[in-house]
């Protein structure tokens, strides 16, 4: 069909949006992204019956957490379609770019921090002792 | 049958009479005026009147200073003590307080639990449970000993109650429950609120059986329904409440104006047949904030004048 | 297990918040199996506080870290070259936990990332229920196995009282009543003989009312 979406939009591609873990949505936010959203199945028709809900949880959990730290829980986002929806792929793109544009930048970038070194203290040990 | 206390109440049933008590809950301030008055109310026509311990988890005058406060008016109080905010200490300190204004009823009670009421946030204490309570006092009345083993210089004099739910679940332990309060030393029981007539009577008869009514008094207890509201409200809100729908219906079927009224009816009815179960040592009316109502139910229930001890 | 809350993560920034160097202090035990204080916790929580600063503009370090156990001395002592760096711990292991680091590290403050709530078990995965309150002689022979103790609202040795209604607690509909779990058991036992058994009063100077408790086992102490 070759449908136009945003740019701005970078795909990382999981077997499942079940894959994804709260830390992969929390990391991203420390590194700059402005906006994070998944794009699952529809509910219901999970290959690992699951995975896309226990996505959803995950999106619901980062929401709460970003909006208690003031990064903003409607800076995520989870969506479902079906594998032959590609016109609502590219909506998707456009309504989270279109929220995003709204929103400004990930208020980290704005308070200058981010650009010094993002994910200050992210080097710092794990898993020591 | 000889009492061992001065208790009226237990003489009234130790003489054979269907004993007659009733409830006041003490005020939420320190004016004692108010308990005073819904006992005034009452006193002719009950044998003695329990004042409830902080029901309900709300915080209220203490039930000893009402209980005292109505000695000193002469009338006969029954100590409600719930085992929720006291340790064994405060327990056994209370009981002789009690005794020393020459109180001689208690009512052992586990109590509700604190989250019902005004201080939800509260610690409980639980040290003993009712059981547990009933032992210590008739430990502390009849060894004359405290808990910790000393004596007791005058120790108290008490008849001693706890209250039994026929209706709580699970029903088969109902009886057992009984029978296990009265290994530990109960005296007379005081039901929960009775609607369900046939199941309470159900459950004399198989306490009769375990030969359990040769050892303990059992005061029906009976509440008169205001409205179709509080019928309602029973049957659903009150943990431990059987309120069959025929109750509900038959108040409901009523004009509103006239529920009063007939829930009064109702009462008075229920006592009239209860009054003839073999068994039934008496009856404890609580009329919920409706204290002034008691006289009439009481001599709608034939149960007046009340007869006189030597 | 131990089970334990997770704090608001409002109430931690609230302590972190003067601070640029921060540890968040994980347990592999109790508080792993409970998913609130194992290495995936920590690394969340050390996310979001790091979001926090970034996004205060505030430059801050935060450090993650799991010990085997918190509990435990010699992990607690192993893990000095990590903590000494930082000016405060998050420790996201349970009370005892905390408070062991705390004792051995007397220069940098250590605060609970959790609320510790009880010892239970779970009942399947994100749902545990309390069984013991460790009240130091246990019952549980005389109980038909439940314990009343840590499952009945109001501790009652002789139940039920009279809130129990259709088998649940008066103080909530999603709250067994302890004592009907009991009589149900020793019924399918065939020992119903046995509730009628009195319960005597409690000696509870092995609980905590006794005072703080200690262990010796002779054998290994040395």
């Amino acid at each position: 069909m070759r449908l136009n979406y945003p740019v701005h939009v970078r795909i990382i591609r999981v077997p499942c949006t079940g894959k994804v873990d709260i830390l992969h949505i929390l990391r991203a936010f420390e590194k700059g992204a402005d906006g994070v959203y998944l794009v699952g199945c529809m509910e219901g028709s999970c290959f690992y019956e699951q995975g896309n809900f226990k996505a959803r949880k995950r999106v619901e959990y980062a929401q709460r957490l970003l909006e208690q730290v003031g990064t903003g829980g409607e800076r995520v986002q989870m969506f479902n379609l079906t594998s032959g929806e590609a016109p609502k792929f590219a909506q998707f793109a456009r309504e989270m770019t279109e929220r995003i544009k709204t929103l400004g930048p990930n208020p980290a970038k704005l308070a200058g921090a981010a650009s010094k070194g993002p994910a200050a203290g992210q080097a710092a040990e794990r898993g020591a002792a | 049958m000889s009492a061992t206390t001065p208790s009226k109440l237990e003489k009234m049933l130790k003489a054979g009479h269907q004993a007659v008590t009733s409830e006041c809950g003490p005020p939420r301030g320190s004016d004692a005026e108010a308990i005073k008055e819904k006992a005034r109310m009452i006193k002719d026509h009950v044998d003695a009147i329990n004042i409830t311990d902080n029901q309900t988890s709300v915080t209220r005058l203490c039930s000893l200073a009402a209980c005292i406060h109505l000695k000193l008016a002469g009338l006969d109080p029954i100590l409600q003590m719930v085992t929720r905010d006291r340790n064994r200490i405060a327990i056994q300190s209370d009981i002789l307080g009690a005794a020393s204004f020459d109180i001689h009823n208690i009512l052992c009670l586990s109590g509700d639990h604190q989250s019902f009421g005004d201080c939800a946030a509260g610690q409980n204490v639980h040290d003993l449970d009712s059981m547990q309570l009933i032992q210590t006092v008739r430990h502390m009345r009849d060894e004359g000993k405290f808990l910790g083993g000393e004596d007791i210089k005058r120790p108290p004099s008490m008849f001693v109650g706890a209250a039994a739910n026929p209706f709580a679940d699970p029903y088969e332990i109902r009886v057992p429950r009984l029978a296990k309060k009265v290994a530990a030393g109960v005296e007379f029981i005081q039901t929960q609120c009775i609607f369900n007539l046939d199941k309470f009577e159900r459950w004399m008869g198989e306490a009769r059986d375990r030969g359990l009514l040769e050892k303990v008094y059992i005061l029906a207890g009976l509440t008169p329904l205001k409205s179709a509201g509080m019928a309602k409200y029973m049957k659903n809100r009150v943990p431990g409440m059987d309120v069959p729908d025929e109750v509900v219906a038959r108040i409901a079927g009523v004009p509103k104006e006239k529920q009063a009224e007939e829930g009064i009816k109702m009462c008075i009815e229920a006592i009239q047949r209860l009054k003839e179960v073999p068994g039934v040592a008496g009856f404890h009316v609580m009329a919920i904030e409706w204290e002034e109502k008691v006289p009439e139910i009481v001599e709608g229930g034939g149960l007046y004048p009340r007869p006189k001890l030597d | 297990m131990i089970v334990a809350n997770g704090k608001p993560l409002e109430e931690i920034i609230g302590v972190v918040k003067g601070h640029r160097k921060i540890l968040v202090a994980g347990c592999n035990e109790c508080v792993t199996v409970c998913e609130v204080g194992g290495t995936k916790e920590v690394g969340i929580l050390a996310s979001a506080l790091r979001l926090h600063f970034l996004n205060q503009g505030v430059e801050a370090q935060v450090g993650e870290t799991t010990l085997q156990r918190q509990c435990d001395r010699e992990y607690v002592v192993g893990a000095r070259v990590t903590v000494e760096p930082y000016e405060i711990v998050v420790s996201v292991a349970c009370g005892v936990g905390c408070q062991f680091m705390a004792e051995e590290y007397n220069k940098v403050p250590v605060v609970p990332g959790v609320d510790t709530s009880f010892m239970g078990g779970a009942l399947e995965r994100g749902v545990w229920s309390e069984r013991c309150q460790g009240c130091g002689t246990c019952l549980l022979a005389k109980t038909a196995g439940i314990c009343p103790v840590s499952r009945c609202a109001k501790r009652v040795l002789n139940g039920p009282c009279g809130g129990s209604t259709k088998g649940k607690c008066e103080i909530s509909k999603d709250v067994d009543c302890a004592w009907q779990l009991i009589v149900d058991r020793l019924s399918s036992l065939g020992r119903m003989e046995d509730y009628e058994v009195l319960t005597p009063i409690k000696d509870w100077s092995t609980d905590r009312a006794g005072g703080p408790r200690m262990r010796i086992k002779e054998e290994v102490a040395s």
